[in-house]
């Protein structure tokens, strides 16, 4: 039961790199517009030279 | 702006000439917000961007589809009109929106302070049931000690920062004197973490950390539900008022907003724009549509000593109004006043949700009170007896209560969104569900307030173009219904020279030498028919009378339909005249109807029906429908309608079309019953839970396995309302 020393801190480690990602996603603006973002995917605008 | 961003925008890679002036010019940051209402798709916002970006002095643009939004930044010189008649002529309706008013949504703090809780909660929470797991599956002694110990130092933090708005909410309602839904769920919370970390200092078997955790962001969940719908109207709602940009021009020409504006002040008001505040014509001759205010669908004749009412508008000739009352004192403003009236009325509805936190809240402390006191007297044992309590609470948790309402609400107003339909009232859907009676208002909501010509076919070829090259000289409703009439029935204009508009009265000119007019009756000597009509003459020839039919808006025949097929009485009251209003009333089938209606009238109406125990839908756009508006059951206003109207209304129409209102109905009536089966299904399960909690036997793995799932269950209902759409 020894391996429970590392485990149960890296998977609590690795929730937070998850959590932190979410944080920076919140900060980052990225619930502003889903629509918007889930159809802009769709756009060929930029294929060819990405936005400046 | 930074020079980052000038020269981060599309537009001015494409043409460095345009970097170059906006280098060479003091650049100030002008920013235009555009509501666009019509928008839905991927192409919607390429086309969009780039037909902005392609205008001289943009910047940048950016489109927001959610909440169907572009914000603009251009040079100071650009003006808001020639990009609205860009999107116009590339097919998308567009309207300015005062940023001043939008930018307060900008930053949505509230709704990222919950989002970042419910991450919260949502990492402690998985974190906590992989420790759980364990110690269900079987882990013992000192192992099980460890999690619940680790267990203890994810969850304990985690309640305390993600549980606060239950906590904040349940203390205000506790000071007040009152119990609410938090109170319970507080109570819950805060007793299974310190029942947890006694039992976990005790080496007891039981902790309820994954409970409490779970409750928590179950509960949290539904508030992001309940937020998210609740902002999206509210940011649309300010949306709409922001649509009204309060300015006003002086009679020098400087812009000035109304609220600076002094009595007896002298302000321009140019042909097509509203009349900002109340006065008295000093120059000019025009005509008004007083339609928003009065229903009456045929302009009105203004001259020097006119009075004229805010909310009206300016058709042709530019007008010099010296003001009487601006703003608060406004007629606009005033008419507040019987709003407020009719709005209390209203206010007494409690919403379902409301209603069951008024039974649910005591019974679940009673019931938990009970456990104690009953295990207190058959054991004696007071760390049993609380740990019982304890599970009662957390077992009659309000997971699915709280996510019984949201879930459905935020499923419902998301279609009708889709549909146009914007829910400015948390508990319009369900009184719109109870609605047995539908009062629609006629200029402006069942038709356009827009003329159509009707007899074309009647007129003589020369006077069709004849007509045709005098109306293209005025901006007048008629002339331009009239135009495109014409144009659509191919018709060449005729040479018409020397073309001016008479302010008032009609425009005039030259064909052959000989002078033509197009205009009112009185104006060339003909006889006035009893419907709106313009007329021509053509030299000394006799006049030919054009007649006019308002434009039934989009939907509205369908929308009338689909209400009565379910049943739904439908009544038309207007105050316009009774020939124009029986025409529309047989045109678009609805059999009663009542004509010259002032707008007390119409709330007389109204309150009469809701007297005889009919639940009314009111839908109208003017202001003399406001008054009906505020005293119905509940009441849609298209956005069209001035502020003041909208405001009162619980729903707004946001495209232009009537359709959705028969959707809106149904959509009503099963949000409803599924608001119903959620509270059902929560009592159900409570029925199962409780007795097994009473007696001893629920452990924290119950807990967890039910109130998920009553959860799940609950969602997974509210989801059956999106619909095929």
């Amino acid at each position: 039961m020894n391996v429970l020393v590392y485990l149960i801190p890296i998977s609590i480690f690795l929730g937070g790199l998850g959590l932190a990602g979410f944080f920076w996603s919140i900060r980052s603006r990225q619930y502003d517009d889903p629509d918007g973002d889930a159809n802009r995917i769709l756009t060929g605008d930029y294929d060819d030279h990405p936005k400046p | 702006m930074s020079e980052v961003q000038i020269s981060a925008c599309p537009a001015c890679v494409a043409a460095p000439a345009a970097e170059e002036a906006a280098h060479a010019r003091d650049v100030r940051d002008t920013r235009f917000v555009l509501s666009l209402p019509a928008i839905y798709c991927a192409a919607c916002i390429s086309g969009v961007e780039r037909e902005l970006t392609k205008q001289p002095g943009v910047r940048a643009a950016r489109v927001n589809l959610t909440l169907k939004r572009a914000q603009i930044e251009a040079d100071e010189d650009v003006s808001v009109d020639t990009l609205i008649g860009a999107l116009t002529r590339a097919g998308y309706e567009a309207y300015e929106l005062d940023a001043g008013a939008i930018s307060a949504t900008e930053t949505d703090k509230k709704g990222r302070a919950i989002l970042t809780r419910i991450a919260v909660s949502g990492f402690a929470m998985m974190n906590v049931m992989l420790l759980s797991v364990a110690v269900w599956s079987g882990a013992s002694d000192v192992t099980r000690d460890l999690f619940h110990w680790i267990s203890a130092a994810i969850a304990l933090p985690a309640i305390a920062y993600a549980a606060q708005p239950f906590f904040g909410s349940a203390w205000t309602a506790l000071r007040a004197k009152r119990l609410n839904m938090d109170v319970p769920i507080s109570l819950a919370i805060l007793l299974a973490g310190g029942m947890s970390l006694f039992e976990t200092m005790e080496s007891g078997r039981h902790a309820y950390f994954d409970a409490a955790l779970s409750l928590t962001f179950f509960l949290l969940a539904g508030r992001y539900l309940d937020y998210r719908t609740r902002s999206v109207a509210r940011s649309a709602a300010e949306e709409l008022a922001a649509l009204e940009v309060p300015r006003a021009t002086l009679a020098d020409g400087t812009v000035v907003s109304i609220t600076d504006l002094a009595k007896g002040a002298l302000v321009r008001v140019v042909p097509g724009a509203r009349v900002p505040v109340d006065g008295i014509v000093v120059e000019g001759a025009s005509e008004l549509d007083r339609s928003l205010l009065t229903g009456e669908s045929l302009p009105v004749e203004a001259g020097v000593d006119t009075i004229v009412s805010a909310g009206e508008v300016n058709l042709t000739g530019p007008l010099v109004v010296k003001v009487t009352a601006a703003g608060e004192d406004s007629s606009l403003h005033r008419m507040a006043d019987l709003v407020a009236m009719a709005e209390t009325s209203r206010n007494r509805y409690t919403s379902l949700a409301d209603r069951a936190a008024q039974i649910y809240a005591p019974v679940v402390h009673l019931l938990a009170l009970f456990a104690f006191v009953g295990w207190m007297i058959g054991t004696g044992d007071v760390r049993h007896s609380l740990n019982i309590a304890v599970a009662v609470l957390i077992i009659t948790c309000p997971c699915a209560l709280g996510l019984a309402v949201p879930a459905v609400t935020t499923a419902a107003s998301g279609r009708l969104f889709r549909s146009g339909m914007l829910i400015k009232s948390a508990t319009a859907l369900e009184r719109l569900a109870e609605v047995d009676t539908v009062v629609f208002d006629k200029t402006g909501t069942l038709t356009e307030g827009k003329p159509e010509l009707s007899n074309l076919s009647e007129i003589p070829p020369l006077a069709r173009g004849v007509a045709m090259a005098l109306a293209a000289g005025s901006a007048h409703p008629l002339s331009a219904a009239l135009y495109d009439a014409t144009r659509a029935a191919d018709v060449t204009p005729a040479n018409v020279t020397n073309i001016v508009e008479v302010p008032g009265q009609g425009v005039e000119g030259k064909l052959n030498g000989e002078t033509v007019r197009l205009g009112r009756a009185a104006w060339l000597g003909a006889a006035a028919l009893s419907q709106t009509a313009t007329y021509l003459k053509i030299g000394e020839d006799a006049p030919v009378a054009f007649a006019f039919v308002d434009h039934l808006r989009d939907g509205a025949a369908e929308a009338v339909a689909a209400l009565k097929r379910q049943g739904k009485d439908v009544v038309l009251l207007s105050g316009d005249a009774p020939a124009a209003v029986a025409d529309i009333a047989r045109r678009i089938g609805i059999e009663a109807w009542d004509a010259e209606c002032l707008p007390e009238t119409k709330a007389l109406r109204v309150g009469e029906l809701t007297r005889s125990g009919r639940k009314v839908l009111m839908v109208g756009d003017g202001l003399n429908d406001t008054a009906a508006l505020a005293a119905a059951h509940v009441s849609i206003s298209p956005a069209s309608a001035l502020e003041a109207t909208r405001v009162v209304s619980d729903m707004v129409l946001l495209g232009k079309t009537l359709e959705p209102l028969g959707e809106a109905t149904q959509v009503a009536v099963s949000a409803t019953k599924r608001i119903k089966e959620n509270f059902n299904i929560a009592t159900l399960y409570n029925l199962i839970a409780v007795p097994i909690a009473l007696a001893g036997f629920a452990t924290p793995l119950a807990a967890a396995l039910a109130m998920s799932f009553s959860s799940i269950t609950v969602s997974l209902n509210a989801l059956r309302l999106r619909g095929k759409s």
